[in-house]
């Protein structure tokens, strides 16, 4: 047991955010609810330069929506006055939603990436206290076909290469578009993912990626789960292939990669887009450790009932060793595994639904640890 | 010169510096949305939570005007005079 270690878990709900700290990832302490009565779509927790800056998408239905960061575990929160993400006025638009905040590399500090609603994406170079528009997605000629999903027109996945220039955005419903050259310019590369509701079920972009993620250990692999759909791609983007054979649905949002090890991923599937709920109400993750080809059920410790579904962020890994895995459902019931999944344990229920979940390893040394507001296990 | 001014909603005032009425000296018409740029000039998160980056209200948010709410009159360009007083509530709304 890494006994060294501490743990945040972040929470982001429908009507704030939860905080808990644990050295075993059994026992949690928690702070909470901070921004009561505003949704927290995403959640960065971001471990380098020596501290922890756990940052949060904001949005009030009455008040808007807003970015803040906390370096003091939640104790104390800071909101740039002019806004961390607020669109130029010559665009004539204005964020309805933050859906990804994406701290870069190990070796590009400071560098934060975002994604937004209207579908946008945003660079900060300054920890993320302020943001810039990427010009070069929000002047794609494409912008104007990219559709809404049913939860609204987001770049929700943004995935850096830590090694150069590759970026790589997943969008509903836009499709993986790539860009080689630090986001400067941006192409689909959906080719061998099927968009069914489509006139053409093969077209160039529309495809409705729920999330993608990448190997860390493999260079230009990635994974996506889609409406309808798990792909692998080894070639950059370039080509998918199907690895969904094995699993009891294609259908899902969660897409999980191992914070080292090659080929290890997670999902969790739901049975259709018609149902959205766990197959025949057995919740499950699956895991594959040879990137796709087979897929394992993991449900120790989860519940044998259960028919609220997980959303896309709704699911994060620690970068401990063995990795943590963590998910939360629109029932409000987040689950921890310290042991890659093989078994879960029921960290807090009762929540409000459920929209986001991160987990890291940090440094609480002179910080003030979260109050026990609830603690299971304690 | 006679003063106008805009009543906060509670949970708005800790971005006024725990203000609840904050006052623009006019002397003639304003609009409402001069009179927001006016009192909100010293609060940008005050002015963020009540219009968007566009300068729009944001959907949820009311400003009344004597007794009437300013999307039935002429929006942000309804005119206010010295001496009356604009109020902010927040929509009754969500679950």
């Amino acid at each position: 047991m890494a006994t060294a270690e501490n743990f945040v878990l972040a929470i982001g709900t429908k009507k704030g955010l939860w905080l808990a700290t644990s050295q075993d990832r059994k026992q949690w302490s928690f702070s909470g609810p901070h921004f009561l009565m505003s949704e927290i779509p995403s959640i960065g927790i971001d471990t380098r330069d020596g501290r922890t800056r756990i940052m949060v998408g904001v949005r009030s239905e009455h008040w808007g929506p807003t970015v803040a960061h906390s370096d003091d575990l939640g104790a104390t929160w800071t909101e740039p006055e002019q806004g961390a993400i607020t669109f130029p006025e010559d665009t004539g638009a204005a964020v309805e939603r933050i859906w990804q905040i994406y701290p870069d590399a190990e070796s590009r500090p400071g560098v934060v990436w975002a994604g937004a609603e209207p579908i946008s994406v945003w660079k900060s170079t300054d920890g993320g206290e302020h943001f810039e528009l990427n010009r070069g997605l929000w002047d794609h000629p494409h912008r104007s076909d990219w559709g809404a999903g049913y939860g609204g027109a987001a770049a929700h996945s943004i995935v850096v290469n830590p090694a150069g220039d590759n970026v790589h955005v997943a969008m509903s419903t836009g499709g993986v578009y790539r860009s080689l050259d630090g986001g400067e310019s941006w192409e689909p590369r959906n080719k061998g993912i099927s968009a069914y509701f489509m006139p053409d079920p093969n077209p160039e972009f529309g495809q409705c990626v729920h999330k993608i993620a990448a190997d860390a250990a493999v260079e230009g692999r990635l994974y996506a789960q889609n409406h309808h759909g798990v792909y692998r791609t080894d070639d950059n983007g370039e080509n998918w292939n199907s690895i969904a054979e094995g699993l009891p649905a294609d259908f899902g949002f969660v897409m999980l990669t191992h914070p080292r090890r090659e080929g290890t991923a997670w999902v969790v599937p739901l049975k259709a887009d018609g149902e959205r709920i766990p197959p025949e109400g057995k919740l499950a993750v699956h895991r594959t450790d040879d990137a796709g080809a087979t897929w394992k059920r993991l449900d120790t410790g989860l519940p044998k009932g259960e028919y609220n579904s997980v959303l896309r962020d709704a699911a994060g890994v620690d970068s401990s060793e063995p990795a943590g895995v963590y998910f939360g459902t629109r029932g409000g019931t987040v689950y921890a595994s310290a042991d890659e999944g093989e078994t879960f344990a029921e960290v807090v229920s009762h929540l409000p639904d459920v929209l986001c979940v991160r987990a890291a390893v940090v440094s609480t040394a002179g910080l003030p640890v979260p109050e026990t507001a609830a603690a299971r296990g304690a | 010169m006679p003063d106008i001014s805009v009543v906060l909603p509670s949970i708005l005032q800790p971005l006024a510096g725990g203000q609840s009425i904050l006052t623009a000296p006019a002397d003639g018409t304003v609009t409402v949305g001069s009179l927001l740029d006016s009192v909100t000039g010293d609060y940008p998160v005050l002015a963020r939570r009540l219009r968007d980056e566009t300068g729009a209200l944001r959907r949820y948010v009311n400003i009344y005007v004597a007794g009437d709410e300013v999307r039935r009159l002429q929006g942000l360009e309804t005119e206010v005079s010295p001496g009356q007083e604009v109020l902010v509530i927040q929509s009754v709304a969500g679950g």
